[in-house]
């Protein structure tokens, strides 16, 4: 294809999206169609489409990996990483991310018109898993005409497709990279992603999730579900070095007190109620539930007789997996989990625990050492 | 590039071509890539040291952050062609049990250490009446990764009690090759390569 063709194919640039006919065959039994994508593409397809990477996004992010938020008008979530020059380069590679199924930034999802009823699914959205996300996934690369990835690469949830992507599909994934991730949701990471399901369902206005076409969302539940998964995703020495015991200032200027009642005195729940109300303004409940729902399901090992390394059996896929010291979420003992069962099924492994203060999302923050491990492990791909 | 140190240049010619290697302990994987530029083998690593992983995994080396005592248990039998273990084995809990991974792992393994009989050693000892400090063991007792000293008759001994073979066997002495005569005495650190018996 010449350069100008390319330039021309319309299936490739920002803020795409796309409906096909699938259907994609899910976990549950069921099958889903029609299945509506929106995904980005940054950088050109070489001629012999070998230099597609697949960027897998995490629980509330999206498909703006690198191109500002039309919600927010914030930069993309990981520019740091991904963009000309940056380990994950795209003046070398064509990166492409989807909003995953289930989401709300224009994939299907329980807000999606459902165009047998002309309404939202709500909750006859069905319930998907990480294999069904990464499915899906596959359908819209066969679409792009992407047949090999010269690697996948996700942080958290993210990391989870990557693995997944490696095992359900091995001689489509070259290489995967997966940061600070799991290959099975503990019971700790149940519990809390349950707590914040029960705040959405115990919000009056959550009505059994068909809420769309009313005056109210339940955005209150909403709001508490983010502020208790936030806890998770910061360390207990980056929460006290960033706020301490600090007392939050009057807004008449006046330095803190305690109010001995029930506002925010504190700068912690400050900053938490605030992260909560931002949330709401770019998130569906509903898709709060369904993907936590599958974060919860995943167990990578289980349809392998319990056996992860089974998982990975003769798999070419080389993989780079990085943990880091302060996140609780996903600890280094989950990655090491899996760089066992690599090194059990002989895969070419490379991980490293790094160490940063900011917990579980240190994955999401600019540092040199994360950049320079994955710019030379992608390089080292490039000469296989 | 820079060059190897001297027991990784001598394993680095003695690995056949196109090798499956495990580094046990590569450090920032110099004798990694050599292997893989020079021997085109496939070479995994496992190092303790997070920066060394950084560095190596950079350069495109497979290595894994880990610890010769508690994660070669994770390494199927017979997986590689070579175990290699340099100037590691003192630094071990438990250096009979690494051994035996190496020789479970690999087909066959390279083991390199400084020899704590060289005369220097012994002389520091004999006459100072204080623990060596020499370019191989270049660090006091209270700060030395070194918890397991061992001589190269040692090391003889206890792979004559475990029934492994020795293929081959190289001395040094200030990086300079030298004759196995009075090895124990005269040579700085050793390079053997193993099988099992």
């Amino acid at each position: 294809m010449s350069a100008d063709a390319k330039n021309a194919d319309d299936r490739f640039g920002l803020d795409k999206g796309v409906r096909l006919m699938g259907p994609v065959r899910l976990d549950s039994g069921a099958e889903f169609a029609p299945l509506d994508f929106a995904y980005e593409t940054y950088g050109e397809l070489n001629g012999d489409k070998s230099n597609a990477i697949l960027i897998c996004h995490a629980l509330t992010m999206d498909q703006y990996v690198a191109s500002p938020h039309p919600g927010t008008g914030k930069p993309g979530w990981w520019v740091n990483m991904v963009g000309p020059g940056k380990p994950v380069d795209t003046s070398r590679y064509c990166v492409i991310c989807i909003n995953v199924l289930g989401s709300c930034l224009g994939s299907s999802g329980p807000a999606s018109i459902d165009p047998a009823t002309a309404k939202q699914y709500g909750m006859d959205f069905p319930v998907i898993t990480i294999a069904d996300m990464v499915r899906a996934q596959a359908i819209l690369l066969d679409h792009l005409g992407i047949e090999t990835l010269a690697a996948v690469i996700g942080g958290s949830m993210g990391g989870m497709q990557a693995l997944s992507w490696a095992s359900l599909y091995p001689d489509r994934v070259a290489s995967a990279v997966i940061i600070a991730s799991t290959a099975r949701h503990s019971a700790q990471n149940i519990a809390f992603h349950e707590v914040g399901r029960q705040a959405i369902m115990a919000d009056a206005n959550w009505q059994g999730g068909s809420y769309y076409g009313s005056d109210a969302a339940p955005d209150k539940g909403l709001a508490v579900a983010r502020m208790a998964a936030h806890i998770t995703y910061m360390s207990e020495g980056g929460l006290t070095e960033k706020f301490g015991r600090s007392l939050q200032g009057r807004s008449d200027g006046e330095k803190g007190t305690k109010s001995f009642g029930f506002e925010a005195d504190f700068q912690v729940e400050s900053y938490l109620r605030h992260q909560g109300i931002s949330f709401v303004d770019r998130f569906d409940a509903n898709s709060y539930l369904y993907i936590t729902r599958a974060m919860d399901y995943f167990d990578l090992a289980e349809a392998h007789d319990g056996v992860l390394a089974k998982a990975f059996a003769g798999t070419k896929t080389r993989f780079c997996l990085i943990s880091f010291d302060s996140d609780w979420l996903y600890p280094t003992m989950e990655s090491r989990h899996v760089v066992r069962a690599l090194n059990a099924a002989g895969a070419s492994a490379s991980f490293v625990e790094l160490s940063s203060p900011s917990g579980h999302d240190a994955f999401l923050i600019d540092a040199p050492e994360l950049n320079r491990i994955i710019d030379g492990f992608l390089r080292a791909g490039e000469t296989v | 590039m820079t060059e190897l140190r001297s027991d990784l240049a001598i394993i680095a010619r003695n690995v056949r071509k196109g090798a499956r290697v495990l580094d046990v302990g590569c450090g920032d994987g110099a004798l990694m890539a050599a292997l893989r530029d020079d021997n085109s083998a496939d070479a995994r690593g496992l190092e303790i040291d997070a920066a060394n992983v950084s560095s190596a995994v950079a350069r495109g080396l497979a290595v894994v952050q880990g610890d010769a005592d508690s994660d070669l248990v994770d390494y199927p039998d017979n997986s590689f062609d070579y175990a290699i273990l340099s100037q590691t084995l003192q630094t071990t809990h438990r250096p009979d049990k690494v051994l035996d991974h190496l020789l479970r792992i690999g087909e066959r393994a390279f083991v390199s250490f400084p020899n704590f009989a060289y005369w220097r050693v012994r002389s520091s000892l004999l006459f100072g009446g204080r623990m060596p400090i020499t370019p191989h063991l270049p660090l006091g007792w209270y700060e030395t990764p070194n918890i397991h000293h061992v001589t190269i008759d040692d090391f003889r001994s206890f792979l004559k009690s475990r029934n492994v073979a020795i293929e081959g066997e190289w001395f040094l002495s200030g990086n300079k090759p030298r004759g196995g005569g009075l090895a124990n005495f005269l040579a700085e650190h050793a390079v053997f390569l193993l099988k099992k018996g």
